[in-house]
């Protein structure tokens, strides 16, 4: 086929291989930390824009599989890289090219032996994720889920002398692994007793399962995965480990890990398993809704400026699981170009999140080390000192945001179309449902904003709350790089979603046997079903308000003047303006938290009028971790009490153990 | 040769409702005003008012905090771009204009968001207290207004099968005549959305600089000269933009087909007369009801939000 007759599973095998050498490099350049940051990971950038032309490749290509001489006796690795595998590894090689660029000048200042081991457990993260992409039967899948698991929690508890992180990390790892056991247990279901054989992909795909069966599985896939991804009620995990891990740690972990959470439950749902029943759909729907809710009502009252943008995650999470939940919904009833619709929606989405994302987290980490601060309600007016971070950060925040012409509104478009479709379902019930949650998204979309209005103006807006923030600096030109490469991508995916739109296509077609298209001819208008029914144009948009404000501009100072005098800020007349009468981040949040306060647990001690010296605390806390985590912990330390008695620590009483255990075999076997 | 006619007759339609626009903006502003002077027993300024305070804004000096930034600079071209840009998608004469069918009704609600965000962000630039204030009530305000106003579109978009405004307002004005109940739920909660969202009483006052009240002007306080008249300009184009969206769902009967000359001054004469009748309408509702405090604000978004899903559970009930 090709001059080298190299396949691209080939490649991206190679790719995973060589960033695990490059992480032991990395490892064994200690000394020197220098060569780590100006070497180790920009090689490895090179190598995830390698994986991503990989996955470009592999969407055109027909699905290329390799089987490892590694593994189980019966059951060698089997990799596969199809159209789905491909477009996630576009996600993942794009994503992690910006970040790692970010990452050699982030980690600059860092010790030698901390970061020889930093840059091992960075590469084996980026290898575990590719391989989870790449997996082709139970156990590779496992194997690779749980190093991704694994080397992501090292990296979270990287400040591991902080009592906190090592708390957040512990959480992580265990929801981690209640999710692991739950996807285990998933294929256990899909491989139906039919020996080791069987764990293989190809053979759940040729299986038969009872609808029961496959219901079963398909609430293990969705929970085990949904745990990953931070689905309620298994999202404690997110606000704790975000703010806790290196910044480019939370980018990774954030925008690349969390959708192989959404690829697993894709690769079961459409792939792995051959029937789908409506109410999975409902179910996901459903789960989506009250997750998105949640986690932007939660963002709008954090102060941690990572735990806000972990919050955000949470809510994005839960619009691709929304999208999935229409996805299934229409594919069970046969409609498959609107399936399609809102398949494209999902994986436009999960591209977008990935960039914006890891935008808006390593910008948290430059503000970090120029302010060494991540309380918002300790910044403002960043954008005199880092001119350069604060441009960049809002393209993430407009994109966040879903504002148009960038990339977050052309998914949120494409969902909602698919929303506004939908009537005609044969179920009445599930038709009256649809358009209330689409006015939950709408919702959802419009806190959004209001989010990322805080947190840009908190931040970058306004005067500065501490005198130390007048030396904050710009982050420097290989931070910059990277969050280029991050925006720039969010303008793209935003400026040309025909092209985007025709990638995912392969995908669609792969996993629901029908794609989108685009009905009208051109690359300039998006039309995802026919003409008439809808349109978008983000370059005529783009180009018409730029058009609009230049002339504007023009002929004001034309026609007019352009004078300009600088003054004292106005502000009613008001002259004793100082820093600390503007909103602080609990202040902007405030209306948020009065009106949906039952959602709230909140604890807060105001100071009177009459207060000499005022004191102002605020917590607002999520009411599940003591209504579903503190009884569940309970409940475990109660059982693990009773397991105790029997455990006294004397040998010869376990010794005694053994002798009757073995005597009651005798007798019964 | 008969495309080439056809393109240049859409484009002047599109360039001619372009500048009508963007000229006939602040009449309409002057004309609610002047309806408010009438029923208050005032004298008023007359319908042109407006333009005078335009032109003597564009006459002074701008004046700038000394720690404003470029976003601040640029914020009143943005969010004049974005509301001119609103108008140029909505059919106000005429139906199948070009731009159209670049962005439909959910970007035109992408576009309110944008110049939205921009103008919060400006308002927290300068680090003012009144300016954070205003940023804040403007986007609680929002981010319930925002989905109400997108279900009110769903459900004319629902009985038009089409997120197009021009093909909305074919099949609303064009078709044959029937009446939709889920439209009066929907027109209902739109007249809501429409106070909040262009600051009108009971949400908000455009007249007043009462410190304890004001949402909009608390964002445009330290707005001076060119770049608050871009601001004023841009705020009469918003409302002339919601009252045409509201005409072009509710009250569609009149718009022309681009392209078709004949109809053009019947159309501008709809155009005209529906104007005035629904400024005087807002004219009378701020004469007659009062402020609200803003905590009530939610509430009676909320409930336009309510009204709006409902009008889209109606539409459904009814057709099952």
């Amino acid at each position: 086929m090709d001059v080298f007759s190299l396949l691209p599973i080939d490649i991206a095998g190679g790719v995973t291989l060589l960033w695990i050498v490059l992480g032991l490099c990395g490892l064994a350049l200690q000394g020197q930390p220098q060569v780590i940051c100006r070497v180790v990971f920009p090689v490895g950038a090179v190598f995830s824009l390698a994986l991503a032309i990989t996955g470009f490749w592999a969407l055109s290509a027909t699905a290329n599989i390799a089987v490892l001489p590694l593994g189980l006796p019966d059951l060698p690795f089997h990799l596969r890289l199809d159209p789905l595998s491909g477009l996630f590894l576009i996600l993942l090689g794009g994503a992690s090219f910006g970040v790692s660029l970010f990452s050699s000048g982030y980690f600059k200042g860092m010790e030698g032996d901390v970061l020889g081991l930093l840059s091992l457990e960075y590469h084996v993260f980026l290898a575990g994720m590719t391989l989870v992409i790449l997996a082709d039967d139970a156990y590779m899948f496992m194997v690779a889920w749980e190093t991704m698991a694994l080397s992501s929690y090292f990296l979270v508890t990287t400040d591991h002398n902080i009592p906190d992180t090592r708390r957040a990390g512990f959480l992580y790892l265990l929801i981690a692994h209640v999710g692991a056991i739950a996807i285990l247990l998933s294929f256990g279901v899909m491989q139906a007793g039919h020996g080791i054989g069987a764990y293989t992909f190809d053979a759940m795909r040729a299986s038969h399962l009872s609808s029961s069966w496959a219901s079963i599985a398909f609430l293990l896939a969705l929970f085990g995965f949904g745990a990953k991804a931070g689905v309620l009620p298994m999202h404690v995990w997110l606000p704790e480990a975000h703010p806790a891990a290196p910044s480019p740690v939370s980018a990774l972990m954030s925008g690349v890990m969390l959708k192989t959470a959404i690829y697993g439950i894709l690769r079961v749902t459409f792939d792995l398993l051959d029937v789908q029943l409506w109410w999975w759909g409902v179910l996901a729907l459903a789960l989506g809704l009250i997750t998105a809710l949640f986690g932007v009502m939660f963002a709008a009252v954090q102060v941690d400026m990572k735990r806000l943008l972990a919050y955000s995650s949470i809510e994005n999470i839960g619009l691709l699981l929304v999208g999935i939940g229409l996805t299934i919904i229409f594919h069970v009833y046969g409609k498959d170009a609107l399936a399609a619709l809102a398949l494209t929606a999902t994986l436009y989405h999960c591209l977008n999140h990935a960039c914006f994302k890891s935008l808006l987290f390593v910008g948290t980490g430059s503000i970090m080390h120029a302010t060494g601060e991540r309380n918002m309600g300790r910044m403002g007016g960043l954008i005199k000192q880092m001119p350069w971070l604060a441009a960049l950060m809002l393209v993430g925040v407009l994109a966040i945001s879903g504002l148009p012409p960038l990339n977050g509104f052309v998914s949120e478009w494409l969902l909602l179309q698919a929303f506004l479709l939908s009537p005609g379902l044969p179920n009445s019930y599930i038709d009256m449902l649809v358009p209330v949650a689409a006015a939950v998204i709408a919702l959802a979309a419009a806190l959004a904003a209001y989010v990322m209005v805080k947190f840009f103006g908190v931040i970058f807006l306004g005067q500065p709350r501490e005198a130390k923030l007048e030396h904050a600096h710009d982050a420097g030109l290989w931070e910059r790089a990277g969050m280029v490469w991050l925006a720039l991508a969010c303008v793209v995916l935003g400026l040309a979603p025909v092209f985007v739109v025709q990638q995912i296509d392969p995908v669609s077609q792969m996993l629901l046997g029908s794609h989108l298209g685009n009905a009208a001819a051109g690359w300039m208008m998006l039309t995802p079903m026919d003409t008439e029914r809808a349109s978008y144009s983000p370059v005529y948009f783009l180009l018409a308000v730029l058009g609009v404000m230049l002339v504007t501009a023009w002929l004001v100072h034309h026609y007019y003047h352009g004078r300009l005098r600088r003054g004292p800020a106005w502000d009613c007349g008001f002259p004793a303006q100082n820093a600390r009468m503007q909103d602080t981040a609990e202040g902007f949040g405030q209306p948020i938290r009065r009106i949906f306060d039952p959602f709230f647990k909140i604890e807060s001690v105001l100071p009177t009028a009459f207060d000499a010296q005022p004191k102002y605390h605020a917590l607002s806390e999520d009411r599940l971790w003591y209504l579903l985590y503190l009884p569940m912990k309970r409940l475990v330390e109660k059982l693990s009490g009773w397991a105790s008695v029997l455990q006294h620590g004397h040998i010869h009483l376990y010794l005694t153990y053994t002798f009757v255990t073995l005597i009651v075999l005798l007798i019964f076997v | 040769m008969s495309n080439l006619v056809e393109i240049t007759a859409l484009v002047t339609f599109q360039l001619a409702q372009l500048l009508l626009v963007v000229l006939a903006a602040p009449l309409l502003t002057g004309w609610v005003s002047q309806c408010q002077c009438w029923l208050q027993n005032r004298s008023g300024a007359g319908v042109l008012q407006p333009y005078r305070v335009l032109h003597k804004l564009f006459v002074k000096d701008a004046v700038m905090a000394h720690n404003a930034s470029w976003l601040f600079r640029v914020t009143p071209y943005i969010v004049f771009g974005c509301m001119w840009l609103a108008a140029a998608i909505i059919p106000i004469l005429a139906v199948d204009l070009p731009f159209s069918r670049a962005a439909d009704v959910i970007a035109l609600v992408g576009v309110f968001g944008l110049a939205r965000i921009f103008i919060a962000l400006a308002a927290m630039d300068i680090g003012t207290s009144f300016g954070t204030m205003g940023a804040r009530r403007e986007m609680l305000v929002s981010f319930l207004a925002e989905p109400a106003l997108l279900m009110v579109l769903f459900t004319a978009s629902m009985i038009s099968h089409s997120t197009q405004l021009p093909r909305i307002v074919d099949a609303l004005a064009h078709h044959q005549f029937v009446l939709y109940p889920s439209l009066a739920f929907a027109a209902l909660a739109f007249t809501m959305v429409l106070l909040a969202e262009n600051a009108r009483i009971p949400v908000d006052n455009p007249n007043t600089h009462l410190e304890l009240t004001m949402i909009h002007e608390a964002m445009i306080l330290e707005y001076s000269a060119r770049h608050l008249a871009l601001i004023e300009w841009a705020s009469s184009l918003k409302l002339f933009a919601y009252f045409s969206i509201g005409i072009a769902l509710f009250l569609p009967y009149g718009i022309t087909e681009a392209g078709d000359w004949a109809g053009l001054p019947l159309a501008i004469l709809w155009l005209c007369l529906k104007l005035m009748l629904a400024g005087a309408a807002l004219a009378l509702l701020e004469t007659l009801i009062a402020k609200m405090r803003i905590f009530r604000v939610p509430e009676f978004l909320g409930t336009a939000f309510l009204l709006a899903v409902l009008g889209l559970l109606i539409h459904f009930l009814l057709k099952a």
